[in-house]
């Protein structure tokens, strides 16, 4: 079975915060994670590269838990697609 | 300790080339911002920069040397000429010293050898490559054209360059190390490589650079050289110079914390440190120039800094709306800013401020300078990795006045 969004978006999370896959839950802030700004950036990034998106830089700013990474990427899949 | 007098300034800067040309634009709250053209910017996420204007090195040097300088060097030489030429200083040259800041060396030169190399499969490069791309080779350019054979090297710290080699620079003129010191920052950004990785930091904004407005967007990039002329205030006065301010503190200090996070307390330590240096205090402050980069976190954070520090914080302002951000020079621009306004009475605005941020509540000089003498001035400096870097100038008042 293919990977949901929200597993990609959790995968990408860990795998570039070197985190293990299980701590990445879909209600996990970034805070809570000890993601700051500047891993923020490299997890927009790795994201950006995931699904062949571009995130703006306003958009960006939302992103601050891994469920608002989730529906982000889902509404900018969505305007790709549409 | 000897007193230390800026008797010399010059600038290349997206204002033009000269001092007179930068000072005239700030004090009418001009910016030099204005659409990238060394880069074609299609696919990037902003397109403005602050480029000196229709810069052609062959109005400067004769063909040869041209090719032989990265275009940082090109501004940084051009800068240097103006400000021992502006100082009128015979300089002695074992007791002179040349101190440079830059952050990033000849990217121009090493962006258009990589695409040669990488995209173009060529195998031969420009020999002068290695010489033209090194950080320091304005400080070595400087010291050979003038015959400076002092100390001679250059300070890098990313975007407080400038402001660690004139503070160096000061303080040894001040220690009697030497006579005169040529000081200052020079810095060539704009290549497709520098813009993809500024994008990639999401710190540019698209539109233009609104240091403390509420509708900030980030930086805008820029590019240029200044340099200034330090001597023993005493020996300049013997010599009838004109002194246009004093430089007398120096401060410096480390984050020790985030890469790229500001930090309120680094940078309210680095301006105590330099009033302490400069024996000042902090009600003699009438103005700061501040790092005011544009970005939500730096404005925010310096004002928090300045509000530590002053009790009743002085008029700020941020003159990057008007010359950009050109990185490890720009400390170097802004001290020249503060030394004119020192002088002439005038604090230059914050351009393209648009509406007030509870955030950033100082009186930032909206728009249109402002007819002020103050005594003292500082000018900040904040790098990314932390490292924080303030200058104190006062105002020169000349013997039996003060």
């Amino acid at each position: 079975m293919p990977e949901t969004i929200s597993e990609r978006v959790r995968r990408v999370v860990a795998e570039t915060q070197k985190l293990p896959a299980d701590r990445v839950q879909d209600e996990s802030t970034f805070r809570e994670l000890g993601i700051d700004s500047l891993d923020g950036l490299n997890i927009l990034f790795a994201l950006e590269e995931e699904f062949a998106v571009e995130v703006p830089d306003d958009a960006a700013k939302e992103f601050a838990s891994v469920r608002e990474a989730v529906e982000g990427i889902e509404r900018l899949l969505a305007a790709k697609n549409a | 300790m000897r007193r230390v007098a800026v008797t010399g300034a010059g600038v290349v800067s997206a204002l033009g080339v000269g001092v007179s040309s930068f000072w005239s634009a700030l004090r009418a709250g001009t910016s030099g911002i204005g659409p990238i053209r060394a880069v074609d910017c299609s696919g990037i996420k902003f397109s403005n920069g602050a480029e000196v204007p229709d810069f052609n090195p062959l109005l400067h040097f004769d063909a040869k040397t041209a090719g032989q300088l990265d275009r940082s060097v090109q501004f940084a030489g051009i800068a240097a000429a103006e400000a021992i030429a502006h100082s009128g200083a015979a300089l002695v040259p074992e007791r002179t010293a040349v101190v440079t800041g830059c952050a990033i060396g000849g990217k121009p030169t090493e962006d258009h050898t990589y695409r040669l190399l990488y995209a173009e499969g060529r195998t031969r490069f420009d020999p002068m490559s290695i010489p033209k791309v090194m950080t320091s080779a304005s400080a070595s350019y400087i010291s050979m054209r003038h015959g400076i054979t002092g100390p001679c090297y250059t300070v890098s710290t990313a975007c407080a360059s400038a402001a660690h080699a004139i503070g160096q620079a000061f303080w040894m003129v001040r220690s009697g190390q030497v006579d005169v010191a040529v000081t200052g920052g020079t810095e060539a950004p704009v290549t497709l490589g520098m813009l993809r990785a500024w994008e990639a930091m999401r710190v540019v904004a698209p539109d233009t650079c609104r240091p403390f407005s509420r509708d900030r967007r980030g930086l805008i990039l820029g590019e240029g050289a200044a340099v200034v002329v330090l001597e023993d205030l005493d020996a300049a006065v013997a010599r009838g110079a004109r002194v246009h301010a004093e430089i007398c503190g120096f401060g410096m200090s480390s984050d020790a914390g985030h890469l790229t996070a500001p930090s309120a307390d680094g940078a309210a330590r680095a301006m105590s440190a330099a009033l302490r240096d400069a024996g000042l205090d902090a009600t003699q402050i009438g103005y700061v120039n501040a790092h005011g980069t544009g970005t939500a976190a730096n404005d925010s954070t310096e004002t928090r800094a300045i509000r530590a520090v002053f009790a009743a914080p002085p008029l700020v302002s941020a003159t990057k709306s008007m010359h950009g951000h050109a990185l490890g020079a720009s400390p170097a621009l802004e001290a020249v800013a503060t030394i004119l306004a020192l002088r002439d009475g005038v604090l230059p605005p914050t351009a393209h401020f648009t509406e007030a941020d509870p955030e950033c509540d100082l009186d930032v000089i909206p728009n249109r300078a402002r007819d002020v003498q103050v005594e003292a001035a500082l000018s900040n400096s904040f790098a990314f990795g932390g490292l924080n870097a303030v200058l104190a100038f006062r105002r020169y008042v000349g013997s039996g006045q003060e």
